[in-house]
């Protein structure tokens, strides 16, 4: 998305301090409140134990900072092995649901086989059942499949809300290649699958990108899923593994908590940083088709 | 061979045969497996036998369950109407002129992309009942002589879990609402503008209108994400203080895992089924709305 002219028509007539007011003022108000948790979370990790609990000192600021909670994180926890297991499962339930999703969207929007406009409308359906009302039956067919609590039930599991979403997205980026790239290469003796391969794919790279991060991002956040099919703490994922495991008791490691949080986020937060176009066309193209 | 492959139903088929069989086997087989679970009594380690609607039954006299509802109803309704108006608010300043736009837009959408159950331990924190910076800050400029209890108390707890959401939600409702607003063309605000229009008279003559299609698919999905949350509550109260934070989801899982009552679980999930069911006819006319607008052909 480029920057569109002013469509405000007549905004320049606007004087400052009505500028101020309307725009500034409430943006202002909106960004402390929307990154102020995250600043929160920072602060906290790398507070001391007294400092935290000291009621005197000025909460907003820090007067010494340590290392010691992340210390304790990735040392004295399983954190580091929680943190590989969720890069595991989620490159590879991305990377599945990419294939499957190629495949069927070329399939719906490009071979119009019989029967593909209800396939398709049917996959957009798949992609509003929420997770919330699937994980009790499916945690009954993990378990005929001897997968529970293994990071294999999630990997297999999760593409079941990876796939309608990246095949709806690519659905769209396949409907924008002109017809006659392909009716080319049909004459030219190419296959099927050479034209997906040698022409559909070149050219869905942006949308490839995008429904991969998008894809990652969702798997990375997973958390019923993950909760219900694992229970061993070797294989659990992040946000499960801080969740269930940092916490002993009524003892709160808030410092150990908000590192595990802090760290747990920065690996997507990086990712997005690096592709925010492509994450916003995903998301809003998601919507929008 | 060569003619099975050229042949567009054979190779279709082939090509839907991976994401087919993963969605059949783990999306509509649970579906159905769901619906059928609701109707027994199976617990764990135990395949239940069929006894009819009593889960539904013993639910509707649950006043656990209908709390459940009463809250899920709540914390959908009054979530989703705030990230409407806070959201298309965000949109319509975000629109306009504004110096690191692409910077901000950029940082607006972090709530959404990060873990909910990690920036929810953030909120944990925040609402601590003893060392909550909101209250050290109320405390400091003397509005307030005790701590509050945030998560402590039935509706102050509602109320800082849908308010946790909301942050959450807001920064989805705005970017998608604002790729809608920038397809709106300029023209249009210059003509109104000529012809007299003030801002609040454009907002309500062009902008909203034009809007409309997208709003109600956003606000679809935001209904959808919120009535079937889970991770966010888990996380604050697991439904205390007092169930009055658990939302069906949450108690779905609490008397279906934890508690191993599968068939009761399963059918307080199946309860949901009906409001999803609306929420997906409101976006498929949502959609049909949007393609007739744009001079498509009706369906």
């Amino acid at each position: 998305m480029s920057d569109k002219p002013d469509t405000q028509g007549m905004e320049y007539l606007q004087s400052l301090p009505r500028r101020w007011v309307t725009l500034y003022v409430p943006l202002g108000v909106f960004l402390s409140v929307l990154l102020f948790p995250f600043y929160w979370m920072a602060m906290t990790s790398f507070k001391s134990n007294e400092e935290l609990v000291s009621k005197a000192a000025n909460p907003f600021w820090i007067v010494k900072p340590t290392l010691d909670h992340f210390e304790k994180l990735l040392f004295r926890t399983e954190y580091p092995q929680w943190l590989w297991n969720t890069i595991l499962i989620s490159v590879l339930s991305t990377f599945i649901s990419l294939f499957a999703a190629v495949l069927a969207a070329y399939a719906i929007e490009r071979l119009r086989f019989r029967g593909s406009r209800q396939v398709g409308l049917s996959i957009f359906f798949a992609y509003l059942v929420p997770p919330s009302i699937l994980f009790i039956p499916l945690a009954l067919i993990v378990f005929k499949l001897g997968l529970f609590d293994s990071v294999w039930a999630l990997i297999l599991t999760y593409p079941t809300f990876l796939i309608p979403f990246c095949t709806w997205l690519l659905m769209g980026y396949f409907r924008t290649i002109p017809y006659e790239l392909e009716e080319c290469a049909l004459i030219d003796g190419a296959t099927r699958w050479q034209i997906l391969v040698k022409i559909m794919l070149p050219l869905a790279v942006p949308g490839l990108i995008s429904a991969g991060i998008f894809a990652f991002t969702l798997s990375w956040n997973e958390f019923i899923y993950a909760l219900t099919f694992i229970s061993s703490s070797e294989n659990k994922t992040v946000p499960v593994g801080v969740i269930t495991e940092l916490v002993e008791g009524d003892v709160y490691h808030w410092g150990a908590l908000m590192a595990g949080a802090l760290l747990g986020s920065l690996p997507v937060a990086i990712l997005y940083s690096f592709f925010v176009e492509y994450y916003v066309s995903g998301m809003t193209g998601a919507v929008k088709e | 061979m060569r003619y099975l492959f050229d042949n567009k139903n054979t190779l279709g088929l082939l090509f839907m045969l991976p994401a087919g069989v993963l969605l059949l086997l783990f999306l509509t087989y649970p579906l159905g497996l769901g619906t059928w679970l609701g109707f027994t009594d199976a617990k764990i380690g135990r395949t239940g036998q069929w006894i009819g609607i009593e889960n539904f039954q013993f639910l509707f006299g649950d006043s656990v369950a209908r709390l459940s509802l009463f809250n899920t109803l709540f914390y959908t309704i009054v979530a989703s109407v705030l990230k409407f108006v806070l959201g298309l608010w965000l949109a319509l300043i975000l629109n306009r002129h504004l110096p690191f736009k692409s910077f901000i837009r950029a940082i607006v959408l972090l709530p959404f992309i990060v873990p909910t159950a990690l920036s929810a331990i953030a909120f944990w924190w925040i609402y601590d009942s003893q060392f909550s910076v909101v209250s050290w800050t109320l405390a400091k400029m003397g509005l307030i002589d005790r701590y509050i209890d945030f998560l402590g108390e039935p509706w102050l707890a509602r109320l800082s879990v849908t308010a946790a959401n909301i942050w959450r939600g807001v920064p989805f409702v705005a970017i998608s609402l604002l790729a809608g607003l920038q397809t709106i063309p300029p023209s249009l605000y210059e003509a109104s503008s000529i012809d007299g229009a003030t801002p609040w008279q454009q907002f309500w003559n062009v902008t909203l209108p034009l809007l409309t299609p997208i709003i109600a698919v956003v606000m679809t999905f935001s209904v959808l994400f919120t009535f079937t949350d889970f991770q966010l509550i888990y996380v604050l109260t697991r439904g205390g203080p007092l169930n009055a934070t658990h939302l069906m989801a949450t108690l779905s899982f609490q008397r279906g895992i934890p508690g191993g009552a599968l068939g009761e679980g399963a059918a307080l999930a199946m309860m949901m089924v009906p409001f999803l069911l609306a929420a997906i006819l409101f976006s498929y006319f949502g959609l049909q709305r949007r393609a007739w607008q744009q001079g498509g052909s009706d369906k």
